[in-house]
């Protein structure tokens, strides 16, 4: 079985993201930036079910040169090999996904499994949008995911509670937090990936034009919370979520 | 890189900027990789159980270390020959960066992986290595290394514990106490220094169920409570004479490679443990309101957050320079010859007096890091439900162990006399400039500040401070010749001036390259940095410098030496406040280390 997963360059969650001046995007200076933690998840199935059934997991990942550094840390998860299609324009989810179509024409995987979103910008369009592209089912927010004579049976968060859902593959799968616990890219298998291959191509080797449908017209940084107060007892609490803040 | 090979205390003599050196800024996508998954191992796996070690939990932490093997964080310095990985010096030292964050974690993971491991690495047998590597690399087996005694700490060659050989030549019967034996709870191999026929002292590997090895209860500690420490007996334990550690009688050099190099170890764990600090200094300061707005708004705050950033880049710039110079002297090495890990071990030792530099600011900075992260917690800062509290506990020992920090002070200058002497370090050329300036009439005009991406000013600097201390530290040499090593207070002064000129020397360095990479614009906060950390670096270097001339000389002769050290000297019209507020800003905004 031919699996394909996808990694995104994010910043790291851990640190205070900054906004531009003008608004027009983040402070990227002295930012560090790591793999967007939902594709963890997907890149760690698509790497659990290669062990089950056999076959290659192959990692995509659109972005910067030095978004090698996430593709190969999914290599040294476990990945086989790695493509890069490399850009440093902003990307909207659409232009992804077609970029995604293409690389999937030339790989004709059996499988896709994706992050449900990426952390940094949180759309959650990606999936979805390349399901239309390549007229494939999807399943999306996964959080079990079992493949039986050509067809996935993927567990689903939904609202309120969880739903089954057997789609016919090839077919996409997002993953969800609860999906299970990704392995760390262990030292030795740092070392092993170095020697994995990895291609870089660009949107204009695949026929993409990238030029987004969308434009993000400005960045703000959400309102500063307000300081914490500490209250004598219960009753006091209660008094004042009352009173002050109205909420009960 | 520079294709020359590096030399240790090059700071002494060499320019400023006019070698290449490694910062942190250079570190390579697989470096970036190892730091990631170290800091992953500590966000998922040591962070959550903090709670728990500190009580004593130790099935947790051999746990942790087992885990830590699975991913391959215990193989770093074991040669891929026996199963390992040999990354470079400065890859092995992100990880221990990294790892550093929580003490109680780090001073086990360092007992194993540095103190424990390595005197096997450096002075073991082919079969010795063949039957402990790989279950060291697991933790399956734990390290332990048994040096001090009840009796003896710092003058640790002064052990008692005794080593007989058997009459019939196959074995060594040990007797003798340790004492403060990190890992000595859980184990299972031991590096024990003994005397054999009376004063030869001597290296053993003995395992923790030998019959006659017990230890005693934990020691009740202020800090590190997260780690284990006992002391270790040893009972007529029969070991086999194939467990002897290199040879009779050189135990001391085992002993004191190994120091070395846990030295600089140290020196790198303060800096992981001083970032963390800062991290939760900024975040309090952010949350806590007095007087209806966050204490981060307030200058003496922010002076206190700048002065910590500025103290770690300093830190920073000093640790991953001799990191960048040790990969440097082991690159046309050999790895699979036999004689490598005595090679490894010379390039190492070159390094020995930046070494003990690394400890004393590393151990120092920590704990004035932790200190002002305390303050500026307040109360709270003084109450176990928060972090700090643990963290300024934890801090105190790293100034103790490893060599206490005045054992490192007075090793510093004693080690460049002795370079000196030998012949391996040539200040000559240092001195021919302290002489050319004395042979002038005034004292040097420096260049103007700012504005200049050559940073002239900052060079010139460093430069009149490193022939500030040459001339002070050649007329203690002058006045007391051989008996220097005696005149300890005298030591410890020539010692802080030199650590200071490292500290500069490496700080201007890195940023310099800095503003040849980035820019000048935005290396700013860097800037303001490496001028804070040269205005305080100097005054301590004047401070040293004139109370030293007063102990060596009187009447004219001091006043000679006042007036050449006002011809070597100047006052350097650094702002610190503004500088202080540049740095502060950076901190508050990213609500972290800046840099
Ligand atoms: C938590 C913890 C863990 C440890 N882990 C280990 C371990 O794993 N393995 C191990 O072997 N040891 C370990 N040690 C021991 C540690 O290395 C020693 O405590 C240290 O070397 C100092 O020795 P000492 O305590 O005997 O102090 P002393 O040597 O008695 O020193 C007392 C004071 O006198 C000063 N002093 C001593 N000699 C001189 C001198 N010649 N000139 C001027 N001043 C001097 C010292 O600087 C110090 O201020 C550990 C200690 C602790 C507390």
């Amino acid at each position: 079985m031919k699996i394909l997963t996808t990694v995104k360059r994010v910043t790291d969650p851990d640190m205070k993201v900054r906004i531009q001046p003008d608004q027009s995007g983040i402070v990227t200076e002295g930012v560090e930036y790591k793999m967007n933690s939902f594709d963890e998840y997907g890149v760690e199935e698509a790497i659990t079910l290669k062990e089950a059934h056999g076959g290659e997991v192959v990692v995509v990942s659109i972005g910067p040169g030095a978004a090698t550094k996430e593709l190969r840390t999914a290599m040294a998860m476990g990945a086989d090999r790695a493509i890069l299609v490399e850009t440093d324009a902003d990307l909207d989810s659409d232009a992804v996904a077609r970029v995604l179509a293409e690389v999937v024409g030339r790989e004709e995987p059996d499988v896709i499994i994706m992050g449900k979103q990426a952390v940094d910008s949180d759309r959650s369009q990606t999936p979805q949008i390349l399901g239309s592209y390549l007229n494939w089912p999807q399943a999306t927010f996964a959080y079990k995911v079992e493949i039986e004579d050509g067809w996935a049976v993927v567990g689903r968060e939904v609202d309120g509670g969880t739903a089954t859902k057997r789609i016919k593959l090839p077919g996409i799968i997002s993953a969800d937090l609860r999906l299970n616990e990704p392995r760390y890219a262990s030292l030795p298998g740092i070392m092993k990936a170095k020697r994995k291959p990895l291609e870089t191509l660009t949107p204009d080797d695949l026929g993409v034009d990238i030029a987004p449908k969308v434009k993000v017209l400005n960045y703000e940084a959400p309102e500063e919370r307000g300081a914490g107060e500490m209250v004598d007892d219960v009753d006091d609490l209660i008094n004042r979520l009352k009173d002050e803040a109205r909420v009960i | 890189m520079s294709p020359k090979k590096p030399e240790g205390c090059a700071f002494l003599i060499g320019e400023v900027g006019s070698e290449e050196i490694l910062t942190p800024e250079d570190f390579t996508e697989d470096q970036r990789m190892f730091a990631q998954t170290a800091k992953d191992f500590m966000d998922r796996e040591v962070f959550p159980h903090v709670e728990d070690l500190e009580k004593g939990d130790f099935d947790k932490l051999v746990e942790l270390l087992k885990k830590a093997g699975e991913i391959g964080l215990l193989m770093i310095d074991i040669p891929e020959k026996y199963g390992g990985l040999q990354v470079d010096k400065t890859t092995s030292m992100i990880v221990t960066e990294y790892l550093s964050k929580y003490s109680g974690w780090a001073t086990t993971y360092g007992a194993h992986t540095g103190i424990g491991l390595w005197p096997l690495l450096f002075f073991g047998t082919h079969e010795q290595k063949e039957k402990w590597f790989p279950k060291l690399a697991t933790a399956e087996v734990i390290a332990a290394y048994a040096l001090t005694e009840p009796g003896s700490g710092s003058d640790a060659l002064a052990a008692k514990t005794k080593a007989e050989l058997t009459e019939d030549g196959e074995h060594y019967i040990l007797n003798g106490s340790k004492m403060w034996i990190t890992n000595a709870g859980f184990a299972d191999l031991f590096t024990v220094f003994a005397q054999v026929e009376g004063d030869k002292f001597t290296a053993f590997l003995v395992e923790g169920d030998r019959e006659g090895v017990s230890t005693g209860a934990e020691e009740k500690k202020m800090g590190l409570k997260g780690s284990s420490t006992r002391q270790l007996n040893l009972e007529n334990v029969k070991i086999p004479v194939g467990n002897l550690l290199g040879e009779v009688g050189k135990g001391h050099k085992v002993a004191f490679n190994i120091l070395n190099m846990g030295r600089f170890k140290l020196g790198v764990g303060t800096l992981g443990g001083g970032k963390r600090t800062l991290k939760v200094a900024v975040q309090y300061a952010l949350d806590r309101v007095q007087f209806k707005q966050p204490i981060a708004n307030f200058g003496a705050i922010r002076s206190k957050l700048a002065q910590m950033a500025t103290q770690l880049y300093c830190l920073e710039s000093m640790c991953y320079r001799v990191a960048g110079y040790m990969d440097q002297s082991m690159d046309h090495l050999d790895s699979a010859a036999d004689d490598y890990p005595e090679m490894v071990m010379k390039a190492i030792e070159e390094f020995a007096v930046e070494d003990s530099i690394m400890k004393v600011v590393g151990s120092e900075v920590m704990d004035f890091v932790a200190d002002e992260a305390v303050q500026i917690h307040g109360g709270y800062g003084f109450s176990a439900e928060y972090e700090v509290e643990r963290i300024y506990r934890d801090s105190r020992i790293n100034r103790i162990f490893e060599g206490t920090n005045e054992i490192n002070r007075m090793l510093i200058p004693g080690m460049i006399l002795k370079r000196t002497m030998k012949g391996q370090l040539n200040l000559f050329e240092t001195i021919q400039k302290v002489e050319m300036s004395l042979a002038k009439s005034e004292a040097p005009t420096p260049p103007p500040q700012g504005d200049d991406p050559s940073l002239e000013f900052e060079r010139f600097m460093t430069e009149e401070a490193k022939k500030l201390v040459v001339y002070c530290a050649n007329q203690a040499i002058q006045k007391h010749m051989a008996d220097l090593r005696e005149q300890q207070e005298i030591l410890m002064d020539l010692a802080d001036m030199i650590i200071q000129l490292y500290s500069m020397d490496s700080t201007v360095g890195r940023t310099l390259k800095l503003v040849d990479t980035q820019g000048y614009d935005s290396t700013e906060v860097h800037r303001a940095a490496t001028l804070i950390g040269l205005s305080e670096s100097f005054q301590i270097i004047r401070n040293r410098g004139e109370r030293l001339l007063y102990n060596l000389a009187e009447g004219d002769k001091l006043n000679a030496h006042l007036e050449a050290f006002e011809k070597l000297t100047f006052f350097p019209r650094i702002d610190v406040i503004s500088l202080r507020r540049i740095v502060a800003d950076a901190v508050v905004e990213r609500e972290n280390y800046p840099f």
